[in-house]
């Protein structure tokens, strides 16, 4: 139909499209009939899924990785990568906490020059990505490498050992706590802070995605990035903001660890930023970049979050957890895809 | 369709008439990439609501003019005015703040965007102030609706990803977008190219649309078919230098076919050609088809298939 044959037929238009067919658009939509396939299924085969208490627990492990799968759903609709995310929340966590205990300074002290040098990392990634144009999986991997062997290198040298000190006795610990990891009872059900920040998140991310200059810029800068450049989109600098996204959302998280156990192991948080990367695909993000959603991000960790617990609920032996993610990143891909051609075939 | 129809009157006698000063105006202009010289003294002229033609084949310069013109890299020597302004762009923001748009073929648009994102995209609208600083949504819709209208452009639904939109649309919507912006003048790269007849026609009607709103348009193909058409003035360019340069009234289809085939070579193409097959058909249908190398159907007297009066033909 090309628009000559719609002029000469003067008003004629196809019905408007059904609610059906707008739902299958949205990329989101894989990832939905997913968790709910997720839900029904432990639901049947955990007797104890479906008690509120156990609700509580799944929201929180989807909540701590669902913090990351935000920005990291960003910057992959705007096509790239980021492989130090999983580490960065381990760094964040530890200078905070070697901060706070070699100076003796208030833990809100450790916690702000944590958020600086966070920052710096993300900037780190992203200027280096656009400076050098190298493709963003060799550079993070450099930046992934090189914050492990920091991590375990630093925290030895520092505190001797392969874990920092307990802070839990210093000045601000508690409303440090408060703000990173706390958690309060509804009926039965115990609720972690992170949940809320998790969902605070979502909210901003799909408000920035959708109804802002720079969420137009994402999609453009992931979607075609030289037409992008062409029409005077800030390409590289929307870029760099997204990994220092990531690196904010990384700060939260390691705030969260440091003050819900308070001492950090330096090893933590390798193989992490696979999860993220995991939970960004399932909720529909494509790999290439250009198309996905923040909200796609949050029902990709929850299925995670029900699938990390449900094996614990219906009794089975947790390896099986790796088999189970993987097949269902290999499902939802697929149904994501197959979605993605109905959609745009629908048009 | 009203609106060719509308400014097609005062479109055609001689627009702007007091200012002799062109739009564009290249003299003389070369370039080189280290010891390669990509253009020799090249000179051309647009005009407000003319069409400028630049052909040439592969490798003749064309690209390299098109990114003088568009500011991505400056030119060497020679000179380039807008509006009588001597101006040396050092990059494509400066050019488009000139009101140079360039609508290139592949760049065009990003194809997952819905259309009302792609048409404003790197000039959004907002409303509110501060963290409620939000793109002007219903506008923005209203607004690429409307716009794409006026260039005879009616969307279903400006919703659809652009990459859902035929080849010769999507050219259709990045010119629309470049005359709502107020750019003066457009500069097509290939527009035609890769594209089939019917749609061919299509793009050819809206880059005339886009001249009797009163833009310049510098139309760069490698098909005189195309060319002659629509264009004004033509512009041969043959291994960077200039071979030739014609008002429309001083030069048919047919000669500016052989001109850009290279006329003496042509010849010996033909007789060449002739001497293989005894039977030499038509002497002037071989030398027409060979003359458009890259043309799949060469004789397409009318690619406009639903012709109308206000075809842009007719205001030649």
């Amino acid at each position: 139909m090309s628009a000559l044959d719609v002029i000469g037929t003067g008003d004629e238009r196809l019905a408007p499209r059904s609610v059906a067919r707008r739902l299958l658009g949205r990329p989101e939509l894989g990832a939905v009939v997913g968790a709910a396939a997720v839900f029904l299924f432990f639901s049947v085969v955990a007797d104890s899924f479906l008690r509120a208490s156990s609700m509580g627990t799944v929201l929180y492990a989807s909540s701590t990785i669902g913090i990351m799968a935000v920005p990291v759903a960003l910057l992959m609709i705007g096509g790239e990568f980021d492989l130090s995310a999983g580490v960065m929340v381990t760094s964040s966590a530890l200078v905070s906490s070697m901060f706070s205990f070699q100076m003796t300074a208030n833990t809100w002290v450790g916690v702000g020059v944590s958020l600086l040098v966070t920052l710096a990392l993300g900037a780190f990634n992203g200027i280096m990505l656009v400076r050098t144009k190298l493709p963003s999986f060799i550079i993070t991997l450099g930046t992934f490498l090189m914050l492990t062997g920091l991590n375990l290198g630093l925290t030895k040298l520092i505190s001797g050992t392969v874990a920092t000190k307990s802070i839990s006795d210093m000045q601000g610990f508690p409303t440090c706590r408060d703000l990173f990891a706390s958690h309060w009872t509804v009926g039965s059900v115990d609720l972690q802070v992170t949940i809320l920040w998790w969902l605070g998140l979502v909210v901003v991310a799909t408000w920035v995605l959708l109804r802002t200059r720079a969420g137009n810029w994402i999609f453009a800068a992931g979607g075609n990035a030289d037409a992008a450049r062409a029409v005077g989109v800030p390409v590289a600098r929307t870029k760099v903001g997204l990994y220092m996204a990531v690196a904010f959302c990384a700060w939260i998280s390691g705030q969260h660890l440091l003050f819900s156990f308070d001492v950090v192991q330096s090893g933590e948080g390798v193989g992490n930023e696979f999860l993220y990367i995991i939970a960004a695909v399932i909720g529909g993000c494509l790999m290439t970049g250009g198309y996905g959603s923040a909200i796609g991000s949050a029902v990709g960790a929850f299925i995670f979050g029900m699938a990390s617990k449900g094996i614990v609920y219906a009794q089975w032996n947790p390896d099986w957890f790796q088999f189970f993610l993987g097949a269902m990143l290999l499902l939802a891909t697929l149904l994501n895809a197959w979605v993605r051609k109905r959609a745009e075939a629908s048009k | 369709m009203i609106t060719v129809d509308g400014n097609d009157a005062s479109g055609t006698p001689g627009p702007s008439g007091d200012t002799p000063d062109p739009l564009v105006a290249l003299t003389g202009v070369s370039k080189s990439y280290g010891n390669v010289r990509a253009l020799r003294d090249v000179s051309l002229e647009v005009h407000a609501g003319e069409i400028t033609c630049v052909l040439g084949d592969n490798g003749a310069g064309k690209s390299t003019l098109i990114k003088i013109i568009a500011g991505l890299h400056p030119h060497d020597a020679g000179g380039y005015t807008i509006e009588g302004e001597q101006v040396r762009h050092s990059s494509p923001r400066q050019a488009l703040d000139r009101g140079i748009a360039t609508v290139y073929q592949d760049l065009a648009v990003v194809p997952l965007m819905p259309v009302w994102r792609n048409f404003f995209l790197g000039s959004e609208p907002t409303r509110g102030r501060g963290p409620l600083r939000r793109l002007d949504v219903a506008q923005m819709r209203a607004t690429t609706h409307q716009a794409l209208l006026r260039m005879g452009i009616d969307l279903r639904d400006v919703d659809q990803a652009i990459g859902t939109l035929s080849g010769g649309e999507r050219q259709c919507v990045a010119i629309a977008r470049a005359v709502h912006f107020g750019a003066k003048v457009l500069v097509l790269d290939e527009p035609t190219a890769a594209l089939g007849v019917k749609q061919s026609g299509m793009v050819l009607k809206y880059v005339a649309a886009a001249r009797d709103a009163g833009l310049g348009v510098v139309l760069i193909t490698h098909n005189p078919h195309h060319a002659y058409l629509v264009g004004d003035r033509f512009v041969l360019l043959k291994r960077g230098a200039m071979s030739g340069s014609h008002l429309k009234e001083d030069i048919t289809l047919d000669g500016l076919t052989r001109e850009m085939a290279g006329g003496s070579e042509l010849d010996e193409l033909t007789h060449e050609l002739s001497r293989s097959r005894k039977t030499g058909t038509m002497d002037g249908d071989a030398a027409t088809s060979d003359a458009a190398p890259a043309t799949p159907a060469p004789a397409a007297p009318e690619p406009t298939p639903h012709a109308d009066p206000a075809d842009p033909e007719t205001t030649a």
